[in-house]
């Protein structure tokens, strides 16, 4: 360590948060050591943004659970266009949707869906611990169709698929946004009666699904509790309150 | 009107303002998307030759989303002052921007202008300006405000201390805030974007900014960035609010989008201005706005972001706001692609809310997916210092854990005030020396473990874990 740091001396506040506090100073400006892990965790952001999800792995492990799945692809041809032109990632390709209406089974009441979304790092982590979870306590009368995993997708193509297998209430499983400290943060949006005129307000989201934030069995718990009382109160969206015991649910639809 | 120009051998012809505004719009992917980007170089160009010959008052009469329709465009119309609007009512946008550069177009000249300026006629001479332009005209503008503190002064740059925690854990928010003001931040604001939306748990938050804010006796305001609904409901509750935030955008239906209406501000603001909180001053009202988020609600109406983005000023001058951030490259690289486009839309959203008379600052930020990275925010940090930005944010080390995305941080702002000789808000400068945290030059000052605000440290870091 440089002489020239002056260190911060409430270190120990740092336990209450990974927010980056106490970094120290060199004069006014960063020390060295926090501009490089700064500029890694960066690099690890931006590497899973790009990271293609190995989709064949997940259906391998998602089908050992004893679900089957279907795999499908959104319009967005690749990445740079994903990023672009976000209502490509909201609809199927054309051969996706043969391919759904080809294998069109009895309507369902909760369809859950998996897309890369902005990090496939997420998905890959989390969804299959999480769906051993959400199966556990799935109510018995419920009826679960494949496991859509969807290929460059937005939230809404969950809506679409949704539709095309006829499924009462659907349940997609997203890659978030990374974050400098959380490239694999999972999101979950809950749509009951989805229609392709679905907005957003429309949805439930669960955010930062992970064993640091929210971890599997409490979001599994939240996820279960406000699909009840969507078919109870036969909708979801603004006008469903999630008053299960946790605060957790990310609210804002807005700038920030 | 014709809405023609000729660019080399081609005469390009546009169909209404809206098309010319959106095609001389400096290139960016939320109008790609939107589908009313140029489609060439010389034909934006064209747009621009066509741009410069039309008259202001021309845009004055010429709505580019209906009156009847829009209750955005009736705000502007109807609080149009055509008094103010005289000094420059003869101008083309080709002479406005002329005029704007003129040294006898002084702070006083544009302030006593601004009422007559209309959104659509800022966003319209932004598309002749470049960004030197658009720098030095923000920089004459004085747009002054107060609460606790007096905000936008000349040679002050203030910042809004963001103690953002994924769970709203208080202890790691009151963290953030102790290490924030130990690094001469939170003059503009300490304001929490909160993870929760329950009535109670907001409470909290704001009773715990409260009481960090009187336990140092802080000369400063604090901000719980919850929908406006929630912070009316908490107001009744009695909760301490000292500033109503609200996400604002430039139609009647991305307000729609985001749950509000002129109606629904003007309520919270006035139940703001009634609990009387402010001591030097009664700007009450905290906005954000950002490119792309009309288009993102679908009610854009085929204009282009840079624009749409100009009206949500209107709504936000109307509540006299203590503040008004852009958020600049928040919502992704859909509508900011990258550093370049980031770095144009962060001056033009300056110089246009200045131009207006609105006291903005910026969220100088990214996010991971964008083509953006630290040296971009510098760049542009420094560039909006230069213009006279009234305040930027400050998060620890520019990371927020909350939101997932990268701003500017404590080390930032003390950069930007080295650098450019800026100072904090005079009042929170005044208690940053008494505290010992500055020194008289603008240093930031050593600070040990037997430092007051560490050996006196907020009740919510004492709990025990």
């Amino acid at each position: 360590m440089s002489d020239a740091l002056s260190p911060d001396p409430w270190q120990q506040l740092r336990r209450h948060t990974r927010a980056r506090i106490a970094l120290g100073r060199v004069g006014s400006s960063l020390p060295t050591k926090e501009v490089l892990d700064f500029g890694l965790a960066h690099a690890m952001a931006r590497d899973a943004v790009h990271l293609p999800l190995d989709v064949a792995k997940l259906a391998t492990q998602i089908e050992a659970q004893g679900l089957p799945t279907v795999q499908v692809h959104s319009r967005a041809a690749d990445r740079h266009s994903y990023l672009l032109r976000p209502d490509q990632g909201r609809r199927l390709s054309a051969d996706s949707l043969q391919t759904l209406q080809a294998s069109m089974a009895a309507p369902v009441d909760l369809l859950v869906v998996v897309g890369d979304g902005l990090s496939s790092l997420a998905v890959e982590r989390h969804v299959p611990p999480l769906l051993e979870q959400l199966v556990q306590r799935l109510p018995e009368h419920w009826t679960l169709g494949p496991v859509v995993i969807a290929g460059q997708a937005r939230v809404a193509i969950a809506d679409e698929i949704a539709v095309t297998l006829k499924a009462r209430m659907v349940v997609m499983l997203i890659g978030e946004r990374p974050g400098l400290s959380s490239p694999d943060s999972l999101g979950i949006y809950l749509t009951y009666a989805p229609t392709l005129a679905c907005s957003d307000a429309d949805r439930n989201c669960i955010s930062n699904v992970r064993p640091e934030g929210l971890d599997y069995a409490a979001a599994a718990h939240k996820l279960l509790w406000l699909a009840r009382e969507a078919v109870r109160l036969k909708v979801s969206g603004v006008a469903l309150k999630d008053e299960s015991d946790m605060k957790e649910v990310a609210g804002s639809l807005q700038i920030k | 009107m014709q809405y023609q120009a000729t660019a080399g051998v081609h005469t390009y012809q546009f169909k209404d303002l809206k098309e010319v505004l959106a095609k001389a719009t400096p290139a960016r992917s939320g109008d790609y998307l939107a589908g009313v980007a140029a489609e060439t170089y010389a034909e934006r160009m064209a747009a621009r030759l066509c741009l410069a010959d039309i008259p202001l008052k021309h845009i004055l009469d010429t709505p580019i989303i209906p009156y009847e329709s829009d209750e955005v465009t009736r705000l502007i119309v109807d609080s149009h002052d055509a008094q103010a609007f005289a000094t420059i009512s003869h101008l083309t946008v080709g002479d406005f921007r002329d005029w704007l550069l003129l040294d006898s177009t002084d702070s006083a000249t544009l302030t006593r202008v601004a009422p007559g300026v209309t959104p659509e006629m800022a966003a319209a001479v932004s598309k002749l300006m470049r960004n030197q332009d658009l720098i030095l005209v923000a920089k004459k503008c004085q747009i002054t405000t107060a609460f606790r503190n007096t905000i936008g002064l000349a040679g002050r740059l203030s910042v809004r201390l963001q103690p953002n925690h994924p769970t709203d854990d208080a202890r790691g928010i009151a963290a953030s805030m102790l290490d924030g003001l130990l690094y001469g931040s939170g003059d503009a604001v300490i304001g929490i974007n909160p993870a929760t939306d329950s009535i109670p748990a907001l409470m909290d938050l704001y009773h715990l900014v409260d009481e960090v804010i009187s336990q140092y006796a802080i000369p400063t305001q604090s901000c719980v960035l919850t929908h406006v609904t929630n912070q009316i409901q908490v107001m009744e509750k009695g909760a301490p609010v000292d500033l109503v935030f609200q996400s604002i955008a430039g139609s009647e239906k991305a307000n729609h989008s985001f749950g509000i209406n002129l109606g629904i501000l003007k309520e919270a603001y006035e139940a703001a201005l009634s609990l009387k909180r402010g001591t030097v001053g009664h700007n009450v009202m905290y906005f954000e706005t950002g490119q792309g988020s009309a288009l993102s609600a679908n009610a854009n109406f085929g204009v282009d972001q840079q624009t749409i983005e100009t009206r949500a000023y209107a709504v936000a001058r109307h509540f006299k706001p203590l503040l008004s951030n852009t958020v600049v490259g928040f919502i992704g690289p859909e509508y900011l692609y990258d550093g370049k486009q980031i770095i144009r839309a962060g001056l033009e959203d300056h110089f246009c809310g200045k131009l207006l008379g609105l006291p903005l600052g910026c969220d100088v930020c990214y996010t991971n997916h964008a083509e953006a990275d630290q040296d971009d925010m510098d760049t542009l940090m420094t560039l909006l210092a230069t213009a006279g930005i009234t305040f930027i944010m400050g998060i620890p080390g520019a990371d927020d854990i909350m939101l997932n995305y990268q701003t500017t941080s404590f080390h930032d702002a003390l950069y930007l005030r080295k650098v450019l000789g800026l100072k904090p808000a005079p009042e929170f400068e005044q208690w940053l020396m008494q505290m010992n945290i500055m020194d008289a030059q603008g240093r930031v000052q050593p600070v040990t473990g037997q430092h007051a605000m560490l050996q006196n440290m907020p009740r919510h870091l004492l709990v025990a874990a």
